[in-house]
């Protein structure tokens, strides 16, 4: 049977440089420690290879006769390295064009080519084989570090097309290292460089545009298109091929993972290193991961003035992240690891051993080197274990792989050996005694076996000396004692059968020549033990516990709803009762259980809120904060993205608006086009995950937008229509026409294409999708009232609204909210107008009338400006306050949940230090859903905490720059504070 | 209670004055006394129950009732505020109407060394802006251009005049400079990481600045030297001029401390200054005052306390640094009318509210150096003042009734008050 390994493949590669011949051959690897896999290992076994393959592996195996032997006692051989996820012998394109907001920027609106998908970014076709070559210098590199195979991809646009795995066999043919010209398929969040195409500018625009793809691929088939789409044909051929996703991020993990659900796809996620601080959510992603082990370096914070730009979150990042691969590995995630984002290959190794002594067990850590990215890439019969018919990568150590001390000697890949340390070299450590011409020197040899360093003292003085190593040949050159000359005796001796005493030839600083000897001494037991010593000592690296948020004020433990008794307040119940003062308010699982005099419960926790205030919580209807993104800029219509998308629940503007008393925002898709994208509304739940923060039964929203920035009146594009008042009206009418289209023909029964955008637009026709619309003018928001009434539905909000004062009547007919700034004006033409009695004027005229941010700073004093609405226009007190907190709960259709204290809503509270609408109240307690969520009192002492917490990371900073290892100068990471205007980009 | 507010509102505006909007009023002719009032002084003291009398646009007398016989036309103000007219220093006013439409904008010169550049000359004393200034008590500004390292020459104006000439309090009070940033932004639209990283030019830069005030001194030698930004350098260095200096990082206030030592500047203030009170000990010990920033921000850095923009004012007054408020930032110009608010922030976070109060009054006079004149309430002074029904640091109460500027009974309208009226006009018909 084992013969029959012998058939090979024919030949037929013409050959021009000499007689063909093969080599069929066996080399015999004998003795050896053998690692099959991370879980099993054969001591004393045999490997036994043949053209490139392993034939056998065992303890006694039968060995042909055509075999060449060799024999590796004390050795170990592991499979060799995997990594999933390179761009090895594929250039990253350059970006062509500037950002759209770059004046005279090349902006290109539509795909720019032919018989592909409408969008540039998607570019399944991809085949990186076309763009690849072979690099056999980086190859090297790769091999030095124990590297057998790379999987490599053209790392560029969101669908990126296939990869291909190669061997790093350099002395192999092209043909013979392709393991595999479509090995995987990858993909990300980032554009193609290759392209202008302007859409999408955003993360949720190529969320959408990956799940209007894949909509479009399922339908594709069976459709009677017109198109020829390469793309779409591409992906429908790619769908089996494993699908490895660049997220670059946990959250961006989450982010992709939730794409691939919708879809039934499972992908492989390259992650961002940060995945320990929320390892719960990260296992219930269910994908596999391949981890970059790019640990931040240290910051130098040797400057106290610079220092202090680096955030708490930033500097515990460095702390913790090399635990990430071993609490990746507690919590049964199976992940690969990669060299992606490392400098260069060869710090995988310091990398991996910090990881090790962070807790990464090796065996989990050999694995994730091989036999996992083999799983990874279908190729586990071929790859990553040691077993008969699986490719002979293989690699050769002194010692066990991740010991201290080992030295890989060999990386055979393919069969083909490749040496990384010679092994046959004899390892000449140790000391001597040295004699040469009557003069009796003490000689110390350590280091690299290969590459040894000498020390030579003659009585207690150091001479100087250079050792060269090479062939079995060793020269030493060393100094005289009197070191104002320069002179120098040489010695030179082959290391024969006899390494413990040498001999040879010497050449004196007078230029004679004589004999030398070097004898070794016995090793010295005292020396052993000092050496031994640090080891044993070895201090487990401290690693500062994590928070949640990860970052400064996250809290140690999530918030509990509680029972809580607020004693003795003025309560602002904002229903028929009013202003109730000395009264008691009882919360209980999460809702408002009771509201009146002399309550009483067991187990609360009591609050005496004599001379304070309780209101409802804060609701700001117009935010932008808590997002990484807000603008989809790309097309005039962005219905299809969502804000859910990205919701960040780590900003740490969450905890500033708890700060003063805002509970629940909407957050809102920014201003750039006349259709925005789909709102997210949120409680802000410090701490918790993305999901959580977002209501449950979340009322639908939209976004839409007029006047100037939809017109991009003040940057750079004149390209995109519209750029009038009159194009935005004639935009909608198409809009809603096709949405009108679209579900007569969904009804119909008919095949139809599946439009996320045209879906959206239709909920809106149907009443079930509310819109708040920014607006300006009064022509606008007469215009987008009759377009509404044309189609037989309700604008819900208009949100900005500065000229409502000017259509309040029109707006109360139509049954529109108003959700305004209290006195914002003056920034742009449209708001010339803008008069700060503008809510007081809506009100009167029976609007629902909000006052909202749109800012990161204002919404943390709503009740102020709500107050200003006394000052302008003489609101009552009363219903300024509903300005904030009941009218935006209407606005949002939460109001039979918040905006109020009322038995039975979620007990959404805050309790203030004075009148709430006074410049003077603070917010002392804020509570979601009794859950206290922001105290004054605990962000006291949070606030000594991180000061301590950073001291001690900044001493353990000192501490590593002191020891010489790299650091990185003082960075401030920034988020981008968004506005309704604020445009961010995707690269 | 609330009602009463709302009817007194609507009577300042519906039929308190007959008095075109924008229309300045005449020099004060007829001698003034409000009675009654607590008279918040913007030194610091309060006097409950107050006699304020003032003649030809100057407090003649101020004291508890009683201290002096009314005369002239007599407010009763009982139960009422008084205040001296707020001060907004380091104010783009009437430089830039709408920051969008680029035709509006005259804020910032082209150049990085423009200390001849005069602010005055482009204030416009007909903005709707500065006119939206007044029903909110801030009477007073200095008009500060924007931009490069040397952005030009400020003056103070008062805000009820027909032109920059009629505006001007006090002409070319001091020269602004940018002072170099330890951190620069990563330009993201060049696919830089959009973070703060160390600043590598700093050192260059600073020597830059440095060279040109050498160059400048050595111009200012010669009697006959013709350049212009070296002559406008002038008062700097011989006290006429104070040297508003916009800095932040607190490394970056040590550094400017040691430069107006070595360059002998005579009146340094420093703007903005975000750091300040980590040096607050240097600075009081220097005698060098600080404008800071807007308290309605949100803070710098991530970790650092969510009030410390609230209390920055605080620390530094606590201190002992001379410290008044100023409003630079996004949106500076409509938001110049919440400087009270901001300074009722202040006292929100820890401040006694006359102590808040001097932040927009008594303090600013003195740093911008026309305390001899204007920003309290004191004998001797310019009538600029006002009545309000409450508490002018906080929202809530901030009503005025009537507000004079060098004792001329000014307008409340603007074009805010005008489109209310004429649309509430609409809807109630």
């Amino acid at each position: 049977m084992f013969w029959a390994f012998n058939f090979y493949g024919q030949e037929y590669f013409p050959k021009n440089d000499g007689v063909k011949t093969t080599d069929s051959n066996y080399t015999v690897f004998k003795n050896a420690t053998i690692h099959t896999t991370p879980d099993s290992e054969i001591k004393n076994g045999t490997l036994v290879i043949h053209k490139g393959k392993i034939v056998q592996v065992g303890n006694t195996v039968p060995v042909p006769e055509n075999s060449v032997v060799i024999d590796l006692k004390g050795k170990h051989i592991y499979a060799s390295f995997i990594d999933p996820f390179t761009n090895f012998g594929i250039e990253k394109p350059k970006r062509k064009g500037g950002s759209i907001f770059s004046p005279g920027a090349k902006l290109d609106w539509k795909a720019t080519r032919e018989g592909y998908y409408w969008n540039d970014h998607i570019r399944p076709e991809t085949n990186a084989l076309t763009d690849f070559k072979y690099d056999s210098k980086k190859a090297t590199e790769y091999v030095k570090e124990g590297f057998g195979v790379l999987n490599t991809h053209m790392p560029d646009g969101i669908i990126r097309g296939t990869g291909l795995l190669v061997a790093l066999n350099n002395e192999g043919t092209a043909g013979e290292r392709l393991l595999s010209d479509r090995s995987a398929q990858f993909l990300s969040f980032s554009k193609s460089n290759k392209s202008n195409q302007v859409y999408p500018t955003s993360l949720m625009g190529a969320m959408a545009l990956l799940r209007q793809f894949y909509h479009d691929a399922n339908w594709y088939p069976s459709s009677k298109s017109d198109n020829k789409d390469l793309s779409i044909e591409a992906l429908n051929r790619n769908k089996n091929l494993p699908q490895i996703f660049e997220a670059g991020s946990r959250i961006n993990g989450f982010r992709a993972d939730k794409v691939g659900d919708q879809f039934n796809i499972q992908y492989t996620i390259v992650g961002g290193g940060d995945e320990y601080a929320r390892i719960d959510k990260v296992k219930a992603t269910n994908a596999r991961y391949i981890i970059p082990l790019d640990f931040p370096e240290a910051y130098d914070v040797s400057d106290p003035y610079m220092a202090n730009m680096v955030s708490l979150g930033d500097m515990r990042h460095w702390n913790q992240a090399p635990t990430n691969p071993a609490i990746l590995s507690k919590n049964g995630i199976s992940f690969s690891l990669t060299t992606h984002k490392l400098k260069k290959v060869a710090d995988l190794k310091t990398r991996i051993m910090k990881a090790i002594e962070h807790g990464l067990d090796k065996k989990i850590a050999l694995a994730s080197l091989t036999t996992v990215p083999a799983q990874i890439l279908g190729k586990s019969d071929l790859l990553g274990s040691l077993k008969k018919g699986a490719y002979a990568n293989f690699l050769i150590t002194k010692d066990e792989l991740f010991s201290k001390d080992n030295i890989i000697f060999e990386n055979w890949v393919q069969g083909h050996k490749n040496v990384v340390n010679d092994m046959t070299v004899k390892d000449i450590n140790g000391k001597y005694e040295l004699s040469v011409a009557g003069k009796s020197y003490d000689l110390s040899i350590s280091g690299k076996p290969s590459k040894p360093k000498a020390e030579i003292k003659l009585g207690e003085t150091k001479l100087g000396s250079k050792i060269n190593y090479k062939n079995n040949w060793v020269t030493l050159t060393f100094t005289d004692t009197d070191t104002t000359k320069t002179t120098y005796t040489r010695v030179v001796t082959a290391i024969g059968d006899t390494p413990n005493f040498w001999s040879g030839k010497a050449i004196l600083p007078n230029g004679s020549e004589t004999s030398f000897t070097a004898k070794k001494k016995p090793d010295d037991a005292s020396d052993k033990k000092k050496d031994k010593k640090p080891s044993d000592k070895e201090e487990k690296p401290e690693v500062l516990p994590l928070a949640y948020p990860n970052i400064a004020y996250g809290n140690s433990q999530l918030p509990k709803s509680e029972t809580i008794l607020l004693k003795n307040a003025t309560v602002w119940t904002n229903e028929t009762d009013g202003i109730l003062t000395e009264t008691d308010v009882l919360v209980k699982n999460g809702k408002i259980s009771a509201v009146g005099k002399n309550l009483s419960a067991n187990n609360a926790k009591v609050i005496d809120a004599t001379g304070k205030h309780v209101t409802a919580g804060i609701i700001d209807e117009h935010s932008h904060i808590a997002a990484d993104a807000i603008n989809e800029a790309g097309h005039n219509s962005s219905a299809e993205v969502t804000i859910e998308d990205v919701v960040s629940p780590s900003d740490i503007n969450i905890y500033r608006n708890l700060a003063g008393g805002v509970t629940s925002i909407q957050v809102l898709h920014g201003s750039a086009n006349p259709i925005g994208g789909r709102s997210a509304i949120l409680k802000l739940k410090w701490g918790e995950s993305a999901e959580n923060l977002i209501y449950k039964n979340s009322p639908k929203f939209i976004k839409f937008a007029l006047g100037e920035n939809v017109k991009q009146s003040n940057w750079g594009s004149t390209t995109r229509f519209p750029q009038t008042r009159m194009g935005v009206e004639q935009l909608y009418v198409d809009y809603f026409n096709r949405a009108k289209e679209y579900e007569k023909l969904k009804k119909s029964g008919k095949p139809y294409r599946k439009d996320i955008e045209m879906e959206t637009l239709v909920e809106i026709l149907n009443g079930q999708r509310f819109i708040s619309c920014h607006s300006y003018v009064q022509s606008e928001i007469n215009m987008l009232m009759k377009v509404a009434e044309k189609f037989n539905f309700r604008v819900n909000t208009f949100t900005h609204i500065l000229e409502g004062y000017k259509v309040a009547d029109k707006m109360a007919a139509h049954g529109v909210g108003g959700s305004t700034f209290s006195d914002w004006w003056a920034y742009k033409y449209e708001v010339n107008d803008a008069i700060p009695y503008n809510a007081t004027i809506m009100h009167n005229q029976g609007v629902v009338t909000a006052i909202n941010s749109d800012d990161a700073e204002m919404s943390r004093r709503l009740n102020q400006e709500a107050a200003k609405s006394i000052k302008y226009g003489g609101i009552s007190e009363e219903d300024a306050l509903k300005f904030v907190t009941l009218n935006p709960a209407k606005l949002l259709h939460i109001d039979d949940r918040v905006g109020s204290i009322k038995v039975g809503k979620d007990a959404d509270l805050v309790l203030w230090t004075d009148h709430p609408l006074s410049i003077y109240a603070k917010a002392e307690k804020t509570i979601i859903e009794g859950a206290i969520y922001f105290d004054l009192e605990k962000d006291k002492n949070m606030r000594k905490s991180i000061a301590s917490e950073k001291n001690k990371l900044s001493t353990m900073m000192l501490k590593a720059k002191n020891n010489g290892l790299k650091t990185q100068p003082p960075k401030k990471k920034e988020k981008q504070h968004f506005e309704c205007e604020t445009i961010e980009t995707i690269n | 209670m609330k009602k009463i507010i709302f009817i007194i509102t609507l009577l300042i505006v519906f039929s308190g004055k007959v008095n075109a909007q924008q229309t300045p009023v005449k020099a004060q002719s007829e001698t003034i006394s409000i009675t009654g009032a607590t008279a918040h002084i913007g030194n610091g003291e309060i006097i409950e129950n107050s006699i304020i009398i003032f003649e030809n646009g100057k407090i003649t007398a101020i004291g508890t009732s009683g201290s002096a016989t009314p005369k002239g036309k007599v407010i009763d103000a009982s139960g009422k505020h008084v205040y001296p007219g707020f001060i907004a220093p380091n104010s783009t006013l009437g430089l830039v109407e709408i920051s969008a439409v680029r035709a509006t904008d005259d804020d910032s010169e082209l150049g990085s060394y423009n200390p001849h550049i005069r602010s005055i000359i482009a204030y416009n004393a007909e903005s709707k802006i500065v006119e939206s200034m007044r029903p909110n008590g801030v009477l007073t500004a200095q008009i500060t251009p924007r931009g490069g390292v040397f952005s030009g020459t400020s003056s103070i104006v008062q805000l009820d005049a027909w032109n920059w000439e009629d505006a001007t309090i006090k002409a070319d009070d001091g020269v602004h400079m940018n002072w170099p940033n330890i951190f620069t932004r990563g330009r993201w639209w060049m696919g830089e990481d959009p973070g703060f990283k160390p600043n590598k030019e700093y050192s260059k830069q600073v020597s830059q600045l440095e060279s040109f005030i050498n160059q400048a001194k050595a111009s200012l030698k010669s009697a006959s030297t013709d350049n212009l930004p070296h002559l406008a350098m002038k008062g700097i260095f011989d006290g006429t001029k104070t040297l508003f200096v916009h800095v932040n990082a607190e490394k970056a206030i040590l550094d400017v401390i040691s430069f107006a030592k070595k360059h002998n500047v005579k009146k340094l203030v420093l703007v903005d200054a975000y750091e300040a009170y980590k040096v607050a000990n240097q600075l009081k010990q220097n005698d060098i005052a600080v404008l800071s920033g807007r308290t309605h921000k949100t803070p710098n850095l991530e970790d650092e306390d969510y009030d410390l923009p609230y209390k920055n004012a605080k620390l530094l007054m606590d201190a002992g640094v001379l410290v008044a408020l100023q409003n630079s930032g996004g949106m500076e110009r409509a938001n110049a009318r919440n400087l009270p608010f901001q300074a009722g922030t202040v006292a929100a976070h820890g401040l006694n509210k006359e102590k808040a109060l001097q932040l927009i009054t008594g303090n600013s006079a003195k740093i911008l150096g026309i305390d001899d004149f204007t920003g309290t309430l004191e004998v001797g002074k310019d009538a600029t003042l006002f009545i309000s029904i409450g508490d002018a640091l906080d929202m809530r109460t901030n009503q005025l009734e009537k507000a004079f500027i060098q004792g001329r009974d000014i307008s409340l309208e603007s074009h805010q008050t005008k489109l209310w009226q004429r649309y509430s006009g609409k809807h109630s018909k």
